[in-house]
């Protein structure tokens, strides 16, 4: 009788045999991968969430031109988005641990001594830079006849901040969200730079011990592709969710012809 | 409420944008159920005398009273005034609806959301309350089957009606309304007009800012006829319309009718 032969036996076999990647190499360290994307969508969610907290309100004092903080955030936006985010990662990396008071302060030891945390400043800062622009020009443009409404009715500036100007600039703002989260997934690969392993961190790895780029490297991509795929379709729900306000109604709920009171 | 103090009392209202001086001093004293029709030609300043009432504009001088309150206002930077007590304009707002040219729904909310937003978080009304007495609302303006629509939705004459559900909701001592058929394809004025009438004949006191004029004359209680931020005429519709006095209210009456 034939011995039963398992998956790893016919990946072996392939690719030893045919296949132009050694299959068997990545199946061996397939963990690798998957704590490296572990890493990287942890790095991008926070850094996303974080970014995103700090940018609400810099949008708002962007687009309510408020005294001495618009021109601050403007140039702060400016520094992040107008440099590489890899020359911002190494200025926080390699840059502030040359300073003796940095290394000295509180913030050296849990903090900037560890790649991690440095990545993660890095990538919340530059994060928050590109979120508080676009938040601002959403806000920016909210309707005016909405906001009169909303004023006309009584409410106080923060009611109608949080009740029409936010929701309504959050809505406008999805889709080019969705492009920040993918960018943001895509700039985390930096990481690795500074020995993070991450999921290019992985493909790194395996590429520094066998000397083996693609399988490396072609796997990472893979699992970045899969990523991104899934927080498209992600968007792609919330999108039909939060913006069917703005979509010509469903056909199959015909509107009546008349509706007279 | 003390019906005998007048539900609206504005003194010798100015304003200008810049060099321009819109409103050169006008007086509007409405009691209890009065429903006053603002009318006039484009640029007599009526739409932004409206705006002055509850103060979307902000007034160079003179002075709105809600029910005997007045809106406190203080000298401002630039020679004209700004309020005094944010809390107070706040509240006197809550108290007069408005109902707008362009609708002005929130876009993102449902009618019915609409309608509940400023009961609840304006009026703390509880969500139940408040839900109860929209649906109360926009049976009364015939947009209850359409209450889970968003206004992008349903036509223009329907997110008018809305819009004045919702200014209903708030439970309003005045309603203002400004040109609130102006937008409106021919065949949707009526609906709303409609809607206008039944709330007058209910004595709700009203300052409608229109070009309606056989709305103006059938359902005000008093016209005025402003001409370049001027009072020009005013009185009872019977009586202006018929007999109009000054040779410019007559001119506009003769192009208006055509």
């Amino acid at each position: 009788m034939e011995p039963e032969r398992t998956f790893s036996d016919y990946l072996r076999s392939f690719s030893e045999g045919a296949s132009p990647l050694d299959f068997m190499l990545v199946y061996d360290h397939l963990d690798r991968f998957f704590y490296g994307a572990l890493v990287t969508l942890e790095l991008t969610f926070l850094a996303l969430a974080l970014g995103g907290l700090l940018a609400i309100p810099m949008a708002i004092a962007r687009a309510y031109k408020t005294p001495f903080l618009n021109p601050a955030i403007w140039g702060f936006t400016y520094l992040f988005r107008g440099t590489p985010l890899l020359v911002q990662l190494y200025l926080i990396y390699y840059g502030l641990g040359q300073f003796e008071t940095v290394r000295e302060s509180f913030l050296w030891d849990p903090l900037l001594s560890s790649p991690w945390w440095c990545v993660l400043i890095a990538f919340v800062l530059n994060s928050s830079a590109y979120t508080t622009e676009f938040l601002r020009g959403a806000i920016e443009t909210t309707p005016a006849g909405e906001i009169e409404a909303a004023k006309a009715c009584g409410m106080s500036p923060f009611t109608r901040m949080r009740l029409v100007v936010l929701p309504s600039a959050f809505r406008r703002a999805l889709p080019a969200y969705s492009n920040e989260v993918i960018f943001t997934i895509h700039g985390s690969a930096i990481a690795s730079l500074v020995t993070v392993q991450d999921l290019l961190g992985a493909g790194r790895w395996l590429n520094g011990r066998y000397y083996l780029a693609y399988e490396g490297f072609v796997t990472a991509m893979v699992f970045y592709m899969v990523i991104v795929f899934i927080i498209t379709r992600i968007f792609k729900l919330a999108e039909k969710r939060y913006l069917r306000h703005l979509r010509a109604r469903d056909t199959a709920d015909p509107p009546a012809l008349v509706a007279q009171p | 409420m003390n019906t005998d103090t007048p539900a609206l009392v504005v003194q010798d209202l100015h304003k200008s944008f810049g060099a321009v001086e819109v409103l050169k001093g006008v007086n509007l004293h409405a009691n209890e159920g009065d429903v006053i029709s603002m009318i006039g030609s484009s640029g007599s300043g009526k739409s932004t005398f409206l705006r002055c009432i509850n103060l979307l504009e902000m007034p160079n001088s003179g002075s709105v009273a809600v029910h005997g309150e007045v809106i406190k206002m203080s000298p401002g930077r630039h020679g004209g005034a700004k309020p005094t007590d944010r809390h107070q304009v706040e509240r006197i707002r809550s108290r007069l609806a408005m109902v707008f040219q362009g609708f002005n729904l929130w876009a993102h909310m449902t009618v019915l959301e609409n309608v509940v937003a400023g009961p609840i978080h304006v009026l703390k009304q509880s969500k139940a309350e408040a839900t109860e007495r929209a649906e109360e609302m926009l049976h009364r303006v015939g947009m209850f089957e359409r209450r889970n629509y968003y206004p992008a939705h349903i036509s223009g004459g329907q997110q008018q009606r809305a819009a004045i559900a919702r200014s209903l909701a708030m439970e309003p001592e005045v309603m203002l309304f400004d040109e609130p058929t102006s937008a409106l394809d021919p065949e949707l004025v009526g609906e709303v007009l409609k809607v206008m009438r039944s709330l007058a004949d209910e004595g709700r006191t009203m300052v409608v800012v229109t070009h309606e004029m056989a709305f103006a004359r059938d359902v005000s209680s008093q016209v005025i006829f402003l001409h370049q931020g001027l009072i020009e005429e005013a009185g009872d519709p019977n009586e202006i319309f018929e007999n109009p006095k000054s040779e410019r209210f007559r001119q506009f009456l003769s192009t208006t009718r055509n």
